[in-house]
């Protein structure tokens, strides 16, 4: 079926799909680029008038703008790190022959199921909570001051419970590319007498290398655009301090009613969004080639 | 030193048997290859030498030394896999480096030894490959490259030709024949080709169903077979067994005979039938003749026979190199000896 003819006609097939996919994305970026040079607020309606890249010049220069893009980064990060290295430490885990491993592989998957929302409330008010939670009811057993998580280390919460959400994604990934490892090259290991620890970072390490990076790329595009676990925990605060640009932009747009700053906070993020794609190909993509 | 002595040795994988009490000395230096058909334990009995497989019990001495439970590194063995076991994102200089890092071996050492491998092995032009961009063949040099630097006291081998093409399997044959007669090191060697058996071997030793049926030189085992299994799996084409109407007054029920013991003669032969199918090799044919009673014999002719298909034919054999086997396959003493 590779005859030119049937290209054509594939191509041709395919088209409508192609239109509609690209009309779905380029008319709302297209509004949101539009909305980004006017001065539109929700509360003046029918004053909008066209301001250049003064939404932009607000929105950068906003002291909010630089506390929350750095908070994106650390949310990023952080919630990657404990991922990767605790999805590693599981995946080897389950690969054990354990009793029941079939059982605990479904159990630890559970948590991907469980809607962020939910999963941020059950966080919040069962275990984080600093009168009624498990945490606190821990921490005054053993004697010590329970922590206000969400007061004194909201960021930290938040990757808690993101990371949380997304470890069974990272451990089952790893898990699998663990089981396509070559039972013969660990045997060869054996024999040239490499300790567990040789074992891991020359053997294991390198054949996960591209199962992480897999891990990364995914989760980064979802953890940039993090939004309900913040609402239902810290709404962003205190201060700026759990907010990230995707919670920014909601705070501009629907909390001060300033469409027009929303969608210029809109397209510097799809900007960031973009970099970090950059980035992260240029320095790991090369791992899933070949 | 290399000598490797198995005292009682069994395998169970869950209850299941898989290597019978077993006895098998190794003598230093030498080239031992095990066969049998497949699923018989020849891979499970390596892995276990090569301390990769536990034992169930009886004893593994390498050296003179108790080793059972020595875990595979402290063993002094080096093993070739049918895989190969490349590392594949290693370079081929590293994955033979890898061994002698392991062991914090100098690395002016290293490098004069992997330098030495390359010329033996003729890896030169390849080690700064990735095992990914080399051919089979060039693997197979790899892994046995990555084999010889830690110097062991002797060499384990599972299959390591099975994955190569019929020409270049003659060539790595006679290379690990070679590399055996210069270092000198005992080699340990699994297979199911008979003719690397037969060509590599100093013995050989024939496995069945998790027990040894016989250990010997090739021609050993191919002129004096202990019974009927070792007798059909030694030889290619398979000897002829021929089921005997009677018993003989010694007690043999079957005769063996190798299709190249076989006569064609123009009078009357001891078996007579008709020529099925005839495949000329050039060298020598093979020809499968219909005998009535009996069956189908092989019979190995000179490479210019004349005989086609549907001509009849008269078979006679030299006495003295007819195998006779009684009722539990056991070979009798042959009738020339007597
Ligand atoms: N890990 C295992 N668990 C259970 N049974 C096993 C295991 N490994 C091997 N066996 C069984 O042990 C028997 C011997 O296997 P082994 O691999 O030693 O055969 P082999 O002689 O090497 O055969 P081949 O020539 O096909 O490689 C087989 O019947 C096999 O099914
Ligand atoms: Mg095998």
């Amino acid at each position: 079926m590779a005859t030119t003819h049937s290209r054509t006609l594939a191509q041709f097939m395919l088209f409508p799909s192609v239109v509609l996919l690209l009309a779905w994305m380029i008319v709302p970026l297209c509004m949101t680029l539009y909305f980004s040079f006017l001065d539109y607020n929700l509360l003046s309606p029918g004053t909008e008038e066209f301001i250049g890249f003064l939404n932009y010049e607000f929105f950068l220069t906003d002291p909010a703008f630089f506390e929350s893009f750095f908070n994106t980064l650390l949310l990023v990060g952080g919630v990657l790190l404990i991922t990767i290295c605790g999805g590693i430490g599981l995946a080897i885990l389950l690969d054990q022959a354990i009793w029941g491993r079939n059982y605990v592989r479904i159990m630890v998957l559970a948590p991907f199921f469980v809607m962020p929302t939910v999963s941020a409330l059950v966080w919040k008010n069962m275990l984080m909570n600093p009168v009624n939670g498990l945490f606190a009811h821990f921490a005054t057993f053993i004697g010590v001051d329970p922590v206000d998580f969400f007061a004194q280390i909201p960021l930290l919460s938040i990757i808690i419970i993101v990371s949380w959400q997304w470890l069974p994604f990272a451990a089952l990934i790893l898990l699998t590319a663990i089981q396509s490892l070559d039972r013969e090259q660990l045997e060869a290991a054996d024999l040239d007498g490499a300790g567990p620890f040789s074992k891991f970072f020359y053997i294991v390490l390198p054949h996960l290398s591209r199962a992480i990076t897999a891990v990364i790329l995914i989760e980064t595009i979802f953890l940039l655009s993090i939004f309900a676990e913040i609402l239902v925990t810290t709404s962003g605060g205190p201060g700026y301090e759990s907010t990230n640009i995707t919670y920014l932009i909601y705070t501009q747009s629907l909390l001060q009613f300033d469409v027009g700053g929303g969608s210029a906070g809109g397209i510097i993020a799809v900007i960031i969004a973009n970099i970090v794609a950059i980035f992260l190909m240029r320095l790991i993509g090369k791992n899933l080639e070949g | 030193m290399g000598s490797i002595t198995l005292k009682q040795v069994t395998k169970n994988f869950d209850e299941v048997n898989v290597i019978k009490p077993l006895d098998l000395e190794i003598r230093d230096g030498e080239f031992i290859v095990f066969v049998g058909p497949s699923g018989c334990g020849k891979s499970t009995l390596l892995r276990m030498i090569a301390g990769l497989e536990d034992t169930t019990s009886g004893n593994i001495d390498i050296d003179g030394q108790d080793a059972t439970s020595t875990p595979p590194a402290k063993r002094g063995l080096a093993m070739v896999f049918q895989s190969y076991a490349l590392y594949p994102h290693m370079s081929v200089r590293n994955n033979i480096a890898f061994p002698l890092k392991r062991a914090k071996v100098p690395a002016a050492e290293i490098e004069q030894k992997i330098a030495s491998a390359a010329k033996i092995l003729n890896l030169g032009d390849y080690l700064d490959r990735k095992p990914g961009q080399l051919s089979g063949g060039q693997r197979q040099r790899v892994a046995i490259g990555r084999a010889i630097v830690r110097q062991p006291s002797a060499f384990l081998f599972d299959e390591p030709l099975s994955n190569l093409d019929a020409s270049l399997r003659v060539n790595m044959r006679l290379e690990i024949s070679e590399l055996h007669k210069s270092l000198k090191t005992t080699m340990i060697y699994v297979t199911h080709d008979q003719v690397e058996a037969m060509t590599m071997a100093d013995r050989i030793a024939v496995f069945n169903a998790g027990i040894i049926e016989q250990v010997g030189t090739p021609l050993e085992l191919y002129q004096h077979p202990v019974n009927r299994f070792v007798a059909g799996f030694i030889g290619s084409p398979k000897m002829n067994f021929i089921e005997l109407k009677q018993t003989k007054e010694d007690g043999a029920t079957c005769l063996g005979v190798r299709p190249e013991h076989f006569q064609i003669t123009t009078d009357a032969g001891i078996w007579s039938g008709k020529v099925g199918v005839v495949e000329h090799l050039g060298s020598e044919t093979f020809l499968h003749v219909q005998v009535d009673g009996i069956g189908t014999l092989t019979v190995k002719a000179n490479g210019d026979c004349p005989l086609s298909y549907g001509d009849d034919i008269s078979l006679s054999a030299d006495q003295s190199k007819i195998l006779r086997f009684n009722d539990q396959g056991i070979t009798l003493p042959s009738k020339g000896n007597q």
